[in-house]
């Protein structure tokens, strides 16, 4: 269990204030021109022995994500840094923490981040219905600037470094890092093709590494602490801590930061106050946000919250949001639900995409009430296959996993409600002619 | 997309004519300055919310008539189709009259776990059960199911105007709406009591942080954490 001197988000609930004062106090901003005059390749180091990964649902390593940006600049293309606040995984709302109640963390980091890329211009491109955190974090900014830690000369360090905030205006897939940038540009929120990657050609054509807001926020206190402290935490090739968002049928939902590979249920009780009615009444968890398989109970009980352990049961840790399901629900509704989600998100550039989420959320909603042929559940299985790994970017493979968990785990389900459903129709009694 | 409020057909109502206010104006120019010389396009997003925002204080309703997007159009230097298609892109633009209180219900999984089918009923109640994508006779209200807001913990969430309430059922919404019908401002955030997305009934973690270390990188070794 991880104890709060190891926390790094100590303000999380935001019962302390989030302003450049309150960030001071929390250790934010101190010495950070140490830090800077520490270089480039010493930061970039630090975090590859740090072990982090990115924390938007990849698990990309990003110190070494940090390297593949350009050392010199030829052609006098600038270098960007962009950091991803645009959170709208289901069942994911840590950044929004992070960014309403501590985003001097995120200010600080993007500066180191900038000093670790060789970029001089951060640009958040935070979603549009995050006001209130847009409010704060555009204050953490200002405050910044005022105390001379960003612009000219940062925090006196020499290094120039400017950091503006993008809002977005409500589409899902701006998470993606291509199509974020494409909306930073200006335009529809459609996903590039890659590559070229962003490191090489992002926004504005310019050399551009997007990085998810955990990620960047805990960089300052990993190169304080020393990449040893971190990498301490956790478990091997899943090192350090990470905030947890428990929702769902649990009796305290709350968002919690914990230790990587920590116990799944022990997550549960210990900081949500177990599952509703008791861990007995569990019937699957969608542990890593919408876009990963469900977990039935039976793995449930033993599984560890890290990328690798989730993905030996064929799960993920994506952006660590536990949606906790109990005996109540409608787990085929619940599926549908997201089957829907991922029908209306979907931008429609690609083919397989486009139609197969309507067409996928058309047959789960017939799913639902069982109005199908058994027989279509392996068509529906196939479909799903059609889909993942045949578009440009990830939401195609977003929408066909929950699926393949739930045909996956609980096809026998699904085949008793088509019966229940055939069932009832001849149950029906005949109309019989007047008599 | 096509699930969307925003229908497939343009909307030819609203106003003829629409121009940024003096203050607005200076605003836009500085959401234009965050973005390099040429690359003004980028604010487009910006502009197009800083113009929704003019019609809610001048009309009432939050939303982006046809005349204010060929008004971004002409400040961005744009063709007119791409900011068309940037405003039918995007949720968070309305390209048809909204109510008053534009009520938007998250719906989707964590929220429907916890109960969102009551708040999105009262929401519906409170607008006369009008069709989704139209307003109520009064009106105060139009109701959209939207998709994840991204405050799962304090699930069920209803989004109006900027805010966000939280920890939401039935009855709360509604008390909610009257109050909102009142003219009143009730308080966001969560519902119940609860700090923000700490549990309910008061954090678990968090009451023993120790004071920072200063950072002095001089000292070769990384200091020992304090506390114990």
């Amino acid at each position: 269990m991880l104890h709060d001197r190891d926390r790094i988000f100590t303000n999380l609930y935001g019962i302390h204030d989030w302003g450049l004062e309150g960030a001071r106090a929390r250790g934010d901003w101190d010495n950070t021109a140490a830090l800077i005059a520490k270089g480039r390749d010493w930061i970039v180091e630090e975090l590859k022995q740090s072990g982090l990964r990115g924390r938007g649902g990849a698990g990309f390593p990003t110190g070494l994500k940090w390297s593949f940006m350009p050392k010199a600049s030829p052609d006098g293309r600038p270098s960007y840094l962009v950091v991803n606040a645009d959170e709208s995984e289901p069942g994911t709302c840590k950044d929004r923490d992070i960014l309403r109640h501590d985003p001097h963390k995120l200010v600080e980091g993007c500066l180191i981040a900038g000093v670790g890329m060789g970029a001089h211009v951060g640009y958040i491109y935070i979603r549009g219905e995050f006001h209130a955190e847009y409010k704060n974090l555009q204050a953490a900014i200002d405050q910044a600037y005022e105390a001379g830690l960003l612009g000219k000369n940062a925090c006196g360090s020499g290094f120039d470094f400017d950091l503006y905030v993008s809002r977005g205006a409500g589409a899902y897939i701006c998470g993606e890092e291509t199509a974020l940038i494409e909306s930073l540009e200006g335009k529809k929120g459609m996903p590039r093709m890659k590559p070229p990657f962003p490191a090489a050609v992002g926004l504005y054509g310019c050399p551009t590494t997007v990085n998810n807001v955990e990620s960047i926020a805990v960089v300052p206190t990993i190169l304080r602490r020393g990449a040893g402290w971190f990498a301490g935490l956790g478990r091997p090739k899943n090192t350090g801590t990470k905030i947890f968002c428990i929702s769902g049928h649990v009796n305290r939902p709350c968002n919690v930061e914990e230790e990587l590979g920590i116990p799944l249920k022990e997550l549960i009780e210990r900081y949500a106050g177990g599952v509703r009615g008791g861990w007995d009444n569990l019937l699957a968890i969608i542990p890593g946000g919408s876009s990963v398989p469900l977990l039935p109970k039976a793995t449930c009980d033993t599984v560890l919250m890290d990328f690798d352990s989730l993905r030996e049961v064929r799960s993920g840790l994506g952006t660590a949001a536990v949606i906790v399901m109990d005996r109540s629900t409608d787990v085929i509704a619940a599926i549908a639900r997201l089957s829907k989600f991922y029908k209306v998100e979907s931008c429609g550039q690609c083919t397989p995409c486009r139609e197969g989420t309507g067409w996928m959320w058309r047959v789960m909603e017939r799913m639902v009430q069982g109005r199908a042929e058994v027989e279509e559940i392996a068509v529906l299985e196939q479909v799903t296959r059609q889909v993942e790994g045949h578009t440009i970017c990830a939401l195609g493979d977003a929408a066909a996993w929950p699926i393949q968990g739930l045909i996956r785990h609980f096809r026998p389900l699904m085949e008793e409600r088509i019966a229940a459903y055939k069932a009832a129709r001849t149950a029906r009694p005949l109309p019989i002619a007047a008599e | 997309m096509t699930d969307r409020s925003s229908p497939a057909s343009a909307y030819d109502g609203g106003p003829e004519s629409f121009a940024f206010t003096e203050a607005n104006r200076k605003y836009a120019e500085k959401q234009i300055a965050k973005y390099p010389e040429g690359k003004q396009a980028s604010a487009v997003k910006g502009l197009l919310d800083l113009a929704m925002r003019q019609m809610e204080a001048e009309t009432g309703a939050r939303w982006l008539p046809r005349a204010a997007m060929d008004h971004v159009a002409g400040i961005l230097g744009m063709a007119p189709i791409r900011v068309y298609e940037v405003a039918s892109f995007y949720t968070m633009f309305k390209t048809r009259p909204v109510g008053r209180h534009h009520l938007q219900v998250c719906t989707t999984t964590p929220c429907w776990l916890r109960g969102s089918d009551a708040v999105l009923h009262a929401c519906r109640l409170a607008a006369g059960n009008v069709p989704d994508g139209t307003v109520s006779a009064d009106g105060l209200f139009s109701v959209e199911e939207v998709e994840c807001l991204g405050a799962c913990v304090n699930a069920p969430v209803l989004w109006v105007g900027d805010h966000f309430y939280e920890d939401l059922d039935g009855p709360a919404a509604q008390r909610l709406i009257e109050a909102l019908k009142r003219g009143e401002h009730p308080r966001h955030g969560p519902q119940t009591g609860r700090q923000n997305a700490a549990p309910a009934g008061g954090p678990t973690t968090l009451t023993e942080v120790p004071p920072p270390v200063p950072y002095r990188p001089e000292a070769a070794t990384p200091e020992p954490a304090a506390g114990e």
